[in-house]
């Protein structure tokens, strides 16, 4: 008796580690053929569901009158503009098959394909095209868009497939503005009340997809739409779940309930190299982001009124190390407002080089030298010394926080102060109540900046608010906004980032990367992702059978 | 008693008008309104036209007329329109000439958050009561020990930290609970009783962590009614009469050991409509929490102010129901009431 016992006391653990380690090991085959069969090439078909999360929900799909991120993301699917980027970010048609502007160019005719139809199967024509326009310019509508497209004085529709739009003046902008104009049908909607009508709970477009069913505050699903203008996109469904928080949206994402989501810096950089069991199930993207951070000096106030002292901050700030610490060096250093690597952004240009013996060489131009030896610049008896005001993101903290160790470093106090949005605005920025500001700007498409650079839009509320007044920065962006011709164009706005470097006005700090996740059953994606980043193509992409996530069915 | 009550509830109409003033006025003293969000910090937006929003809205008029306005509509228990949310209506849903119905935005927030607290609710109820009772029957030994701790960890635990730890534990490592939402993807096409199977699991979580918070607070509470009780002489006197232990403790001291927790659960009555917007934010519950926090973030004056209104109302309401109640359980109270 006591002999067996013993025996199986010595046995039993060593048939207990055979067991794990054949488990083990059995377990890891099945994640290599797991994995394997992810990796394999499929040929492209139609069919399944993509669930992507996102954290706020749309009110409405009616994108002028939305205006979150959330409801133009949903509805650039369900509705087509007259234009659209491409995936190098240069314009082409969308509904439009073609267009021309008049010798004058304050003319644009454009020409709509033929046979474009509605979701419900109505015909699309120029009579919608014109509707979208009253609308969007009606007085009663509550859309805070409907500036760039009341400067059209005349807009026609001769026939249905030519829609036909007269400026005052030749306006530049016009035909990015016709990109972002989502072409509504007027026969569900013209006796409704555009600002509260239930249409934007049960939109019809003409894209790839229509609405299938809104669970609020749960989800979106769309479903592809069978008349759509652009031809069929490959997947079903697309499921949109609203997850507010991020960091649930990524327990979903390992747990295999969503295929992508974009990641933050610490996701991409730290958490995955780190989990071999992620990256063998999830892509990771990396595409250039739609904005800039940049560091505002309030130009009417001294000493950011000299541009020494300004080139002077510029020199004193390490931006890689920015890039470094806050992105973990997912992002760009950028040297004027545009996309790096489009026509708009200047190649020549390079951003201030961190060089803080230039800029203590600077400063001590500009008059200020440490006259008390308090380890402060003074001058006059008046020390260097400012606040950052920036609004509650993390990345602006942290970032807030490296300038100010590095101005230190050359002698400049530095103290930072984090104020809620609204505050931020109603109370700073529009009263022209601060100093230096950390903020972002959009990498816009559209070239044009005259509202955000000439000297004319500082009123309160305008979007000049630093006061940057040039009078040769004033005149490019005239020029630049009544030439059509893009070469000629581009040229002009060249020139304006040049001098917008030098003057300094701003510290473009830097551009931060999208960081797109996506589950690999997903085929089909361009990588490396194209300037318009990887969901230029998502009608193409598509999800092999094999690789389907199991439906729920009834049971 | 009836004269009691109809003089209670006539005097609950100026309270309300002073709180409502009250909130009115302080949201109106942060800065910024609803044109002032992030989303229209965009160039492509133009002051005038905000400018015109903001008359449409009347927030161009001084603050006391606006409150005026508000106080005509109120009314006539009209809660208006967001100004956010595509002209939802705040409250209860509306229908158009054609036949569309718009839900309120309240009206789809409430339910699911009155659920939870509910659930959360029995479930704090179930377990502090037999915890504070044991704690008062072990009292500094070591059962009251072990427990108070427990409630205590539990009280000061962060809950998003608890709740996103359970959640990777019971959900990413395995694959025992939903992560986040409150169905699965296509779980309209299940039975009536999957569904509501679906919805259970998804609920676990966020009532297990607002009940844990919960516990703490009410299981104290038990326990020290409790050993208020058990001291009284009339337990003295009941154990001298020779009564069993079990009669002494649960017909005699609990009985009387739970009156106080009358008041506790009337002023929780308007807790029921308040979400936790740490919690609905990470388990992606669209509830009171949420559209209250997004309310404010946005200026959106109307459902902050409508969600004020419900709030206050059912504090008060919950002000007298506690009362009548405690009248009911308490002679001593009733006669008083009575003259």
């Amino acid at each position: 008796m006591q002999n067996r016992h013993q025996i199986i006391k010595k046995i039993l653990p060593c048939l207990l580690s055979i067991f794990i380690a054949t488990s083990l090991i059995s377990c890891s085959e099945q994640k290599n053929e797991a994995s394997s069969k992810l990796n394999q090439e499929y040929p492209p078909e139609s069919g399944g569901t993509l669930v992507d999360a996102m954290s706020g929900e749309p009110s409405g799909l009616i994108a002028m009158m939305a205006g979150e991120s959330s409801a133009s993301a949903i509805a650039s699917n369900i509705f087509n503009s007259l234009l659209k980027y491409d995936k190098n970010l240069e314009l082409t048609g969308e509904l439009a098959k073609s267009w021309d502007v008049s010798a004058d160019q304050k003319t644009i005719t454009f020409h709509l394909k033929p046979n474009l139809k509605w979701a419900d199967g109505k015909p699309l024509t120029s009579a919608d095209v014109l509707f979208t326009w009253q609308t969007v310019t009606n007085d009663n509508t509550r859309s805070p868009y409907g500036a760039d497209y009341k400067l059209v004085k005349k807009a026609e529709a001769p026939d249905a497939n030519t829609f036909k739009v007269t400026y005052a003046q030749p306006y530049a902008p016009a035909l990015d503005s016709w990109s972002g104009l989502h072409v509504l049908p007027k026969h569900l909607l013209e006796d409704q009340d555009i600002n509260n009508t239930p249409f934007s709970r049960h939109p019809v477009g003409s894209h790839y997809y229509q609405l299938d069913q809104w669970k609020k505050g749960e989800s979106i699903s769309l479903k592809r739409n069978p008349n759509a203008s652009q031809g069929q996109a490959k997947i079903d469904r697309l499921v949109s779940r609203i997850i507010p928080d991020r960091a649930a949206q990524f327990l979903e994402l390992m747990a295999d309930n969503i295929d992508s989501m974009s990641l933050n810096s610490i996701q991409y950089a730290r958490i995955f190299p780190a989990r071999p069991d992620l990256t063998n199930k999830i892509a990771q993207y990396k595409e250039l982001g739609n904005s800039y951070t940049y560091l505002g000096f309030n130009l009417k106030r001294k000493p950011f009124n000299d541009v020494r002292v300004r080139q002077a901050i510029n020199y004193a700030i390490d931006k890689q190390e920015i890039i470094d610490g806050v992105l973990l060096g997912l992002g760009l250093p950028v040297a004027s407002p545009y996309k790096p690597g489009t026509r708009w952004s200047n190649p020549k240009l390079q951003p201030y080089p961190y060089n803080p013996q230039k800029a203590i060489t600077l400063l001590k131009a500009a008059g200020f030298e440490d006259h008390d030896h308090d380890g402060i610049l003074d001058r006059d008896g008046q020390p260097l010394s400012f606040e950052i005001l920036t609004n509650q993101n993390k990345e602006r903290e942290m970032s807030a926080v490296l300038v100010q160790r590095r101005l230190k470093e050359i002698g400049i106090d530095v103290k930072i102060r984090v104020v809620e949005w609204a505050t931020f605005i109603s109370r700073f920025i529009k009263t022209g109540d601060f100093n230096v500001v950390l903020l972002g700007w959009g990498l816009g498409l559209e070239p044009d900046q005259f509202n955000i650079w000439h000297s004319s839009q500082q009123a309160p509320g305008q979007f000049n608010f630093i006061g940057y007044n040039n009078p040769k920065v004033d005149m490019l962006l005239e020029t630049g906004r009544t030439e059509l011709n893009p070469d000629k164009r581009m040229k002009i706005y060249h020139q304006f980032a040049e001098i917008l470097l030098e003057d300094s006005p701003v510290v473009y700090l830097f551009a931060g990367y999208g960081l797109p996740a996506m589950h690999k059953r997903v085929k089909g994606i361009d990588d490396p992702a194209p300037p318009a980043g990887i969901g230029h193509n998502a009608y193409e992409w598509y999800i092999p059978t094999p690789l389907r996530r199991n439906e729920m069915s009834a049971e | 008693m009836l004269k009691y009550l109809l003089n209670r509830l006539f005097w609950m109409v100026p309270l309300l008008v002073g709180i409502s003033l009250i909130s009115f006025l302080i949201m109106h003293l942060a800065p910024g309104d609803i044109t002032s969000t992030e989303a229209s910090f965009n160039p492509k937006t133009s002051e005038e036209s905000r400018q015109k929003l903001r008359e449409l809205y009347n927030l161009d008029k001084p603050v006391i007329v606006q409150y005026g306005l508000w106080l005509k509509r109120m009314s006539t228990l009209d809660f208006g329109h967001s100004f956010a949310s595509h002209q939802s209506p705040v409250f209860w849903q509306e229908t158009d000439k054609d036949g569309n119905v718009t839900k309120g935005m309240i009206q789809e927030a409430l339910p699911i958050t009155l659920l939870i607290n509910v659930l959360s609710l029995i479930l704090i109820i179930g377990i502090a009561l037999p915890l504070g009772v044991i704690s008062a029957l072990t009292q500094n030994k070591l059962p009251d020990r072990s427990i108070t701790i427990f409630v205590f960890i539990g009280f000061a635990i962060p809950s998003f930290w608890l709740a996103l730890m359970l959640m990777y534990w019971t959900g990413v490592s395995h694959n025992w609970l939903p992560i986040s939402g409150l169905h699965s993807l296509g779980a309209d096409k299940l039975s009536w009783f999957s569904q509501a199977l679906d919805t259970l699991k998804h609920l676990t979580l966020p009532i297990l962590i607002s009940g844990l918070t919960g516990l703490a607070g009410i299981s104290l509470f038990v326990r020290n009614g409790m050993l208020d009780v058990l001291h009284q002489d009339y337990i003295t006197t009941a154990r001298a009469k020779g009564l069993p232990e079990n009669t002494v403790i649960y017909k005699h001291a609990l009985r009387n050991a739970l009156l106080p927790l009358i008041t506790i659960f009337g002023l929780s009555i308007p807790g029921l409509i308040g979400g936790s917007v740490i919690a609905e934010s990470i388990f992606a519950i669209p509830g009171m929490g949420k559209l209250f926090y997004d309310a404010v973030l946005m200026r959106d004056f109307p459902v902050i102010m409508g969600i004020l209104t419900i709030g206050s109302a059912l504090t008060l309401v919950g002000n007298l129901l506690a009362d009548l109640a405690y009248a009911w359980a308490d002679p001593r109270v009733r006669k008083g009431v009575a003259q």
